[in-house]
């Protein structure tokens, strides 16, 4: 067995040596170090696995995706993207900002920066590596580590491109900034590392929308990694939109760094692909600052989807809020494990989380489990879930009025949606999710 | 208009109903009058589709029609009403927004005209004005953070707005203050007509001032045990429930 794993990260080190071949020659000696370390880490570390007391891998398996056979590890730069594809996450018709990642390589001719500040930086990370080699320096992998997690390693060892956004001292940008991360899916099954890098100094505002997606049938696995850096009194807003196709693997990893004063908010909304694990992680390493991060997972057949929400009050007055919803059909399954950690010095922490999950099948399983770490005397935390299936004598109220079966359950599936929607105050992304819940259930209801 | 047939029916097991026999004509009020625990919300439950009610025995037919055969929306359909004992809180839902899907349910049923928000707006308002409810409040979730009286009077409203044939009220009395149960009756009465019948459940005569039944039946260990005119409620009103079970005997 273990012979067989060392065989599976290999084929990974071997394409590693492809892709670093192909680099160009602008790269700085600094990044060809840090891919280079990254892979000597990941050959170390290897794929989780759900064995060797691994509590954090404990519900999820990756051997499918170790043991997958992608045909194309190191994809080259292509556009070749059904346009069907790309409509599909298409929002805010001309006025958003938009980048448009193949396989994680940026794609110009489908990208438009109609509404930017011109002191903000938007730019693909291969461009950046040689224009702003400071912005680089400063930040990339310096939040992510790639020392603990086996997915973030092979992320950074194959870093070549991805996307910059660096926001000056009070500069608020109106309009978000969509970033959509497409596979291709090409040379039977692509796999790529998606990477981005958002930093915003003291005082600046901005919206950020990650899409993921790829072809509807067909294998490939994305491997994404953000790090979310806000300074002093900044506000950063940001959107996770996972559509993948049925057969796609997707692991993400977003770090979040958060400075005095400062907040974060996180929408995470997962509906397609066969395997998704999510971790978000967030530092609230200034006084006064606060997160507030929600979630709604939506699964049918086999799909399994993991969100890992950790937080960590590192300084006093510190707020964070946790809600994650999931409905679950066929035998799908739902895993949230949410983490708080309170330090010694976090007095005043403000922490709630909670899980709540609606059942709509018998073969359908949530597993949830909270950890709460609290170290400092003077702190509000508390935490919850809730299991259960649609509430029969509330179908009972709304069939009696004359609405027939499958309207009453999509009624109320979608009003238990409703209240991770609610907090989505960007109107055309609102429309967008409200669609794509509304389809789902209609798919549903076909079965 | 219904007729009930020696129904017999059971809930978590127990059987309440035991031979339930009563017919309802057309531009009637019937009340049906009975203690705690006599098989009152059973009765409207069953008559109403509620699933975890099982029918054990017996026919119910509506317009000649078999009304145990039908899930609960096509007894709404077919013009069956159950004003809620206890009326379902559903987070996530607009109340207005409820009301129409039901109504624009049954009347595609019918082949009616469907309505738009706006259409059905307006008359939801001239409505709410019947059981004086602030259209504000139908901007909130389905009975959500609504008062016992608030959430009675908004289901004589949905009661207004559907005009059924035949409206069955679950204690619509409970619970309320003189005011509200005087806004609930005077919406009662509104209804009254002579294609239309009301089945009205309650454990006091309070509410039988108000609107005055056709003809009062007293429910007893889910039999029904006696029937009279509206005096038959202020008898009970004076002498209690205890004794009427006695009238039953010789029948039994």
């Amino acid at each position: 067995m273990a012979q067989q794993t060392a065989t599976q990260e290999q084929k990974y080190v071997e394409a590693w040596k492809t892709s670093i071949a192909g680099d160009s020659p602008n790269v700085p000696d600094s990044i060809r170090t840090l891919r280079e370390s990254a892979i000597a880490r990941f050959s170390e570390l290897g794929f989780p696995t759900t064995r060797r007391g691994n509590e954090e891998w404990k519900y999820t398996d990756v051997r499918g995706i170790a043991s997958a056979e992608y045909g194309s590890l190191v994809p080259s730069p292509t556009n070749r993207v059904v346009t069907k594809t790309l409509d599909q996450h298409i929002m805010g018709g001309s006025v958003w900002n938009r980048l448009v990642f193949v396989d994680g390589h940026w794609l110009p001719e489908l990208s438009w920066l109609p509404s930017l500040p011109a002191e903000v930086t938007v730019i693909s990370l291969a461009k950046a590596m040689s224009t702003e080699p400071g912005l680089v320096a400063n930040d990339l992998a310096q939040h992510a580590s790639y020392q603990e997690s086996g997915f973030t390693a092979l992320n950074t060892a194959f870093l070549q491109d991805g996307a910059l956004i660096a926001v000056p001292d009070n500069v608020e940008i109106e309009e978000p900034i969509h970033l959509i991360f497409l596979s291709s899916g090409n040379g039977d099954g692509s796999v790529s590392h998606p990477r981005t890098l958002v930093t915003l100094g003291a005082h600046a505002k901005a919206t950020v929308i990650e899409s993921y997606g790829g072809p509807v049938d067909g294998p490939y696995l994305t491997n994404a990694v953000s790090e979310f850096v806000v300074g002093p009194g900044a506000h950063l807003e940001t959107f996770h939109l996972q559509q993948h196709g049925k057969q796609a693997n997707h692991i993400g990893s977003k770090q979040v760094k958060l400075a005095n004063d400062s907040s974060f908010v996180a929408g995470a909304f997962d509906f397609g692909g066969t395997l998704s694990r999510n971790t978000l992680s967030v530092a609230l390493e200034g006084a006064g600052s606060s997160c507030n991060l929600y979630g709604l997972y939506m699964t049918n057949d086999s799909q399994h989807v993991d969100n890992q929400v950790l937080v960590d009050h590192a300084a006093p007055h510190t707020t964070s809020r946790q809600l994650y919803k999931g409905v679950l059909n066929g035998h799908s399954r739902g895993v949230f494990h949410g983490s708080i950690t309170v330090r010694q010095v976090a007095q005043k922490t403000d922490a709630l989380q909670m899980d709540k999950n609606l059942l709509l099948s018998d073969d359908a399983e949530a597993d949830t489990k909270p950890a709460l770490w609290i170290y400092a005397d003077d702190v509000k935390c508390g935490h919850g879930a809730t299991c259960g299936k649609l509430d029969e004598t509330a179908m009972f109220y709304l069939r009696s009025r004359g609405l027939d079966e499958a309207s009453a359950r999509r009624m109320l599936i979608h009003a238990f949606a409703n209240e991770i929607l609610d907090n989505v105050g960007l109107t055309p992304l609102r429309v967008h999710l409200e669609q794509f819940v509304t389809s789902s259930l209609r798919f549903e209801e076909q079965q | 208009m219904l007729e009930i047939r020696n129904l017999t029916a059971s809930v978590g097991g127990n059987q309440v109903l035991n031979g339930i026999n009563l017919s309802i004509q057309a531009g009637t009020v019937h009340a049906i009058m009975g203690p705690n625990g006599s098989g009152k919300s059973t009765l409207s439950n069953v008559l109403a589709g509620h699933p975890q009610y099982i029918v054990d025995g017996g026919e119910v037919l509506f317009d000649g029609v078999d009304l145990l055969a039908m899930p609960p929306e096509e007894r709404a359909r077919a013009g069956i009403f159950l004003c809620f004992q206890h009326p379902v809180e559903v987070p996530g839902v607009r109340m207005d927004h409820f009301m129409r899907a039901g109504y624009n349910a049954i009347h595609k049923s019918h082949d009616e005209e469907e309505l738009d928000p706006i259409q059905f707006d307006r008359i939801l308002k001239d409505k709410a004005k019947i059981v004086e409810i602030d259209p504000l409040l139908l901007k909130r979730n389905v009975n959500e953070g609504f008062s016992g009286g608030e959430k009675k009077r908004n289901e004589i409203l949905q009661m207004a707005m559907l005009e059924p044939k035949l409206s069955i009220l679950d204690e619509p009395d409970s619970g309320l203050d003189v005011d509200s149960l005087r806004i609930v009756a005077e919406g009662i009465n509104q209804l009254r007509s002579p294609d239309k019948a009301v089945l009205l459940i309650t454990h006091y005569q309070r509410i039988l001032n108000y609107v005055v039944p056709d003809v009062v039946n007293v429910l007893i260990n889910g039999r029904i045990v006696r029937s009279g005119g509206k005096e038959l409620a202020a008898e009970i009103e004076a002498n209690g429930y205890e004794g009427q079970g006695e009238a039953l005997q010789p029948s039994a």
